[in-house]
């Protein structure tokens, strides 16, 4: 009975296609959204992520954000190079400088400052040049969404693409010289800002208007000693704020949730394709049974179970909502896997979000189904007989 | 469960049924007492509103009455719990329905199918038992046809095909030939009383068609929930309604 389940279902081309296009469509929006904010929120942190080498951010108390920095006196460096279970500690700058393009555009960039002795800091992975040319004059390393986007050299004519930054172009950032040494690839900040690699010592030189520069000392916990309590005794020890990675990248999100209506805006985007999905599909598929009624009427006349009646309205259901929901994540993937071609935001689907999306439409399924399924179980078989 | 060859199929005693209640209630039976014979074909006759389609739901199984008792096959129906009356129903009967309510979807070979799977008969050993039916109602050349592409005598006698599939030993029918035109109607007749008779099953038909009446082995007239009369079959030879 289950495969004549199918054929009824498959039967209806119209309303078959109507009820698999109205999951398909809210699997988007249940996987999209959700996908877009985590993305973002994982933008939040996405210094932290990059920069892998150290286990402990210390920096200063009010810093809320990865984003945010609030520079410390260079002296607090020695001051954490000096607390028991610290293996090593380096600096990091971390700024907004405006750099002047070819054409006298102006664009705000990030300028990280590494340690000019490790590099540490710097960019896992080099598109082009190598990490080490920052020790080279005027060396600057640009990621490479920003090389491609908003530092690339403009053409002049409206609608085409600039070209790409490249290894030896030159820039001029706050009225000094610096010549592109490397290109690599960074996960894009949360505001979606070019991003300048150079050493701490030449982000001094460029950002010589600010007094103070150290936005965050970079340290790692020696072999054998837990980051969390080196990185409270640090804390302790310099009245300063020191985080393990982990701690600081959810303090980054906490802070972005707590701050923003982005949870809100793309909860209620979800909550939306959730209701409109469950309203379309369950009406399609309430429909389909209701056409199908008196077939059900006469099988349940000629002895079929309530429990067969049910089996067979829930393999239909589950099958469209497999089917709808295949080609939803299918579409959701590709788009998503088409931003991984450009530079700025690169979606993910992972599988966490694909199980609990899943889960969304399995519960619009069986809403639809149950709506379906107690018309057919009240449905009282001397129906049968009423022409 | 077990009957003999002579005992009745269907015993019904002192049935009533009301629809609705107060000053809208409706007295569908008030009182039928009826028996059906193995082999034997009955119709119901009588206007419309007289009480055959309750009646005829009550024997089947997919009705219950208010007062009265109905037994099938020695089986009384009230004491069965509702499960039980489901499968009691898939194993012992059969229908005939005026509209066919053939799947549009399955082929003439599915459709017929449909009983046996229902009783639990694998795939391929129901659409081999639905293929010899199908011959039976001279369709064996229409086994992946869907009802859509035949006419209305063929889709009856596909829907015949169906109600005898898993051999019940009682087939309703309700309005058979309604939906179709004399010569039609009479060939029907001839394929459902011929293959019901010749495993001697017993067949209860509601119907207005008069035209039919000769092939009841007997009529049982009804009005305002009662049976009138029960008269033996028409002196007409039923094959002069052809």
């Amino acid at each position: 009975m289950y495969r004549i389940a199918l054929q009824m279902l498959f039967g209806d081309r119209g309303k078959y296609l109507g009820i698999i296009v109205g999951i398909a469509m809210s699997s988007i929006i249940i996987i999209q959204q959700p996908s877009i904010l985590l993305t973002m929120l994982s933008h939040t942190y996405s210094l932290i992520t990059d920069i892998s080498l150290p286990d402990i951010w210390v920096m200063d108390k009010k810093v809320r954000t990865s984003e945010d920095s609030r520079a410390l006196l260079d002296t607090q460096l020695y001051r954490v190079r000096g607390i028991a279970g610290v293996e090593w500690a380096v600096p990091l700058y971390k700024g907004s400088l405006t750099v002047r393009l070819e054409n006298g555009e102006l664009e705000r960039a990030i300028m990280l400052g590494l340690d000019d002795a490790t590099l540490i800091g710097g960019p896992g992975i080099m598109v082009e040049g190598s990490l080490a040319d920052l020790r080279m004059p005027d060396a600057v390393i640009v990621d490479e969404a920003g090389a491609r986007g908003r530092l690339a050299r403009q053409t002049g004519r409206p609608g085409e693409p600039g070209i790409p930054l490249r290894v030896g172009d030159t820039l001029e950032i706050n009225e000094k010289r610096a010549t592109v040494v490397g290109i690599a690839k960074a996960t894009p900040t949360f505001q979606s800002q070019p991003i300048l690699y150079t050493t701490y010592s030449r982000a001094k030189n460029y950002a010589s208007s600010e007094r103070k520069l150290l936005s965050f000392i970079l340290a790692r916990a020696k072999p054998g000693l837990d980051p969390e309590a080196v990185a409270r005794r640090i804390a302790q020890d310099t009245d300063l704020a020191a985080y393990t990675a982990d701690e600081f990248k959810r303090r980054s999100l906490d802070y972005m949730l707590h701050n923003s209506a982005m949870l809100m805006n793309f909860g209620f985007v979800v909550l939306v394709g959730f209701v409109v999905g469950t309203a379309v599909t369950g009406q399609i598929f309430y429909n389909f049974t209701l056409d199908n009624l008196r077939y059900f009427g006469v099988f349940k006349a000629m002895g079929a179970t309530d429990r067969m009646l049910l089996g067979m309205i829930l393999l239909q259901a589950l099958l469209a909502g497999l089917m709808g929901f295949g080609i939803g994540s299918g579409v959701t993937a590709a788009f998503a896997a088409s931003t991984w071609k450009g530079n700025e935001m690169k979606l993910e689907v992972g599988l966490p979000l694909l199980c609990a999306s899943g889960l969304a439409v399995l519960l619009i399924v069986l809403a639809a189904a149950f709506f379906s399924a107690r018309k057919v179980l009240r449905l009282e078989p001397a129906e049968v007989f009423k022409s | 469960m077990e009957t003999s060859a002579t005992s009745p199929v269907v015993v019904c005693r002192g049935l009533t049924k009301t629809y609705g209640v107060g000053d809208t209630a409706t007295r569908a039976l008030r009182g039928v007492d009826l028996d059906v014979q193995p082999g034997e074909l009955l119709m119901l006759v009588g206007p419309s509103g007289c009480g055959k389609t309750t009646l005829i739901s009550v024997i089947a199984g997919i009705l219950n009455q208010d007062r009265g008792s109905c037994t099938l096959f020695g089986q009384d129906l009230a004491l069965l719990s509702p499960r039980e009356r489901v499968l009691f129903r898939g194993r012992h009967i059969g229908f005939v329905f005026q509209a066919f309510n053939l799947v549009p979807c399955l082929t003439c070979l599915e459709n017929i199918a449909v009983p046996l799977l229902i009783n639990g008969v694998k795939r391929n050993e129901a659409l081999r038992r639905a293929a010899r039916h199908l011959d039976q109602v001279g369709l064996g050349d229409r086994l992946g046809t869907t009802p859509g592409q035949l006419s209305g005598g063929q889709q009856q006698r596909v829907a015949i095909a169906r109600a005898l599939a898993h051999d019940p030993g009682l087939v309703v029918c309700d309005e058979p030939t309604s939906a179709l035109d004399h010569a039609t109607g009479a060939r029907v007749l001839d394929t459902l009383k011929s293959l019901a008779v010749r495993d001697n099953r017993a067949m209860v038909i509601v119907t207005h068609d008069s035209r039919i009446f000769p092939y009841a082995d007997r009529i049982a007239h009804m009005d305002d929930g009662i049976i009138l009369e029960t008269s033996l079959k028409p002196e007409t030879d039923a094959r002069s309604c052809a």
